[in-house]
């Protein structure tokens, strides 16, 4: 293994910190002028909203199962076992549903996304474009941006329902609450702040997941190897980053809902 | 003496003032991690001229193409397509440039997820025209390097050869200025190669489209400068009484440096011992 100085290393980090602004610039840049790639843009649609659809729909409906289960078993204790449909709204509309889609999605789409372009980067299919006269960027990651943020978004209520719908069925069939006073405990629970704030993280979430994975599959060098190093790191790297970015603008929601 | 700046959009035809070299390079340098890949680099091709690039493996010459094209840009020195200095234009201008240059790629470069009809048609989408026109433009033009019967393949089951052939498809279907050939022959057999270089030398003498080749075989370099498109028999032909085509100029390549630019004729008879050695 080579070893590189911390300086180069430092160096290194900073170069793609740079690459990577200039890169989500000019991607958002290009939403504003023309040619627009609209069909472009509904196929990543297509390939990351509906094509995402069941692992968001299974992890929400097992999350809010769980959380359901898990929640009885620690309000019982102090006999607030009533309030099981206000922590699972709370935690899948503020927190679970936002992040888990966010991952999910990630996982998915950030690892496709960086190995197909890293592919086109390796067989010259991105240069080609280029000497073609259309810009990769505006044709291939901006339509992407566009259709992670705009689906993600979707994806996330689907998931917060999806959640709290299992947990409904939990606390009906298994814990044997009542079925209206959960959904009532629910629905009161979730103030205007709640819901603003479980929309917003989505959006950021869309951001990252694009953008890292067209980052990674656009810097892809070194064949075959470098296209499986780029489709890993663009996981690692966006997963992380959903993950700061929820605490961030969970702080940022405190400072102005006050919950 | 200022000249008249040439008029460079997508998609029309292009307004150069005669004179001016299509392709110039002036003391262009570039390297990669420290080492040095080209040094002072200057030459012109003019129009009408095919640009035979030769040199060892490693030399820079793919480097050199991609610097032509603007894909990549030079540590220093000037380079200028159609006139116009490629340091000066904005992106939007070296789109439109690069709209009047067509590109073999060495390893083809086709799009896989796209059929043959689409990769061809590529530019002719990006540019709105409408779906029939661009299917009889891509019939004429698969018609040209013979592989009609291969419209809906996928290039994954298409041969080295093939592919090849549907990358220069795909690069003359617009009718661009300038042709850029990255070792369209590497990797073939003889007889596809020959078959390449046919079509090299089709689109050199009905055309007669600017371009610059680089090939590692030297037997196809010099069957470039010896024959010529016969039009009525529709097939390439030695030149009579051992003639050279005269718009075929060689430029060599060694460790980053020019070590020849001239005529077909004047390579042959260098005295150059490298030169010599590496001919022989």
């Amino acid at each position: 293994m080579r070893l590189v100085s911390p300086e180069a290393y430092a160096k290194s980090v900073v170069a793609s910190v740079q690459e990577y602004s200039l890169l989500a610039g000019r991607a958002v840049g290009n939403i504003f002028s023309r040619p627009r790639y609209i069909a472009d843009t509904f196929t990543q649609m297509d390939s990351i909203g509906v094509g995402s659809l069941p692992i968001v729909v299974l992890t929400g409906f097992f999350t809010g199962c769980v959380l359901a289960l898990q929640a009885a078993v620690s309000l019982k204790e102090f006999g607030a076992v009533g309030m099981t449909g206000r922590l699972v709204a709370l935690s899948m509309v503020k927190e679970l549903g936002p992040v888990l889609t966010g991952l999910m999605v990630s996982g998915r789409n950030a690892s496709g996304m960086a190995s197909e372009l890293g592919s086109m980067k390796v067989s010259e299919q991105i240069d080609a474009m280029r000497a073609l006269g259309t810009d990769p960027v505006r044709k291939l990651v901006t339509p992407r941006i566009v259709a992670t943020v705009f689906m993600l978004f979707f994806l996330t209520i689907i998931s917060d329902a999806c959640g709290t719908g299992g947990g409904a069925l939990i606390a009906v069939f298994l814990l044997r609450l009542n079925g209206p006073a959960f959904f009532h405990t629910a629905y009161m629970s979730l103030l205007y702040g709640d819901v603003v704030e479980g929309l917003v993280k989505p959006i950021f979430s869309g951001f990252i997941i694009a953008t890292i994975g067209c980052y990674y599959g656009l810097t892809t060098t070194g064949g075959t190897r470098g296209v499986g190093r780029a489709t890993t790191q663009a996981v690692v790297v966006s997963s992380v980053l959903i993950i700061l970015c929820d605490f961030l603008v969970t702080q940022l929601m405190i400072g102005i809902f006050g919950r | 003496m200022a000249t008249a700046s040439p008029d460079i959009s997508a998609g029309g035809v292009l307004e150069m003032p005669e004179g001016l070299p299509v392709v110039e390079f002036k003391d262009v340098s570039i390297g990669f991690d420290q080492n040095e890949v080209l040094r002072d680099i200057s030459f012109s091709v003019e129009r009408g001229e095919t640009r035979i690039i030769l040199g060892p493996a490693g030399c820079g010459k793919s480097t050199l193409l991609k610097l032509a094209n603007d894909l990549i840009e030079p540590d220093s020195g000037e380079i200028s397509i159609f006139g116009r200095k490629l340091s000066g234009m904005t992106e939007r201008e070296v789109y439109a440039m690069r709209a009047h240059v067509g590109m073999v790629f060495q390893e083809s470069a086709l799009f896989d997820s796209m059929t043959v009809e689409d990769n061809v048609a590529y530019r002719l989408h990006e540019e709105r025209l409408p779906d029939a026109e661009a299917h009889e433009r891509v019939v004429e033009v698969l018609k040209f390097v013979e592989l009609e019967h291969a419209i809906a393949k996928f290039p994954s089951e298409l041969s080295g050869g093939m592919r090849r052939r549907v990358s220069i498809a795909r690069a003359i279907i617009t009718k661009p200025d300038l042709i850029l050939y990255d070792s369209p022959t590497g990797g073939l057999d003889p007889i596809t190669s020959t078959t390449i270089i046919e079509l090299v030398v089709k689109q050199r003498d009905v055309s007669h489209t600017t371009s610059l080749l680089i090939t590692h075989r030297l037997q196809d370099a010099f069957t470039l400068a010896t024959h010529r498109w016969n039009t009525e028999t529709n097939k390439m032909e030695k030149i009579a009484d051992g003639g050279l085509d005269p718009n075929t100029k060689f430029l060599v390549l060694n460790e980053g440096k020019v070590v020849f630019d001239g005529t077909t004729r004047e390579l042959t008879h260098s005295q150059d011992p490298w030169l010599k050695a590496y001919l022989e």
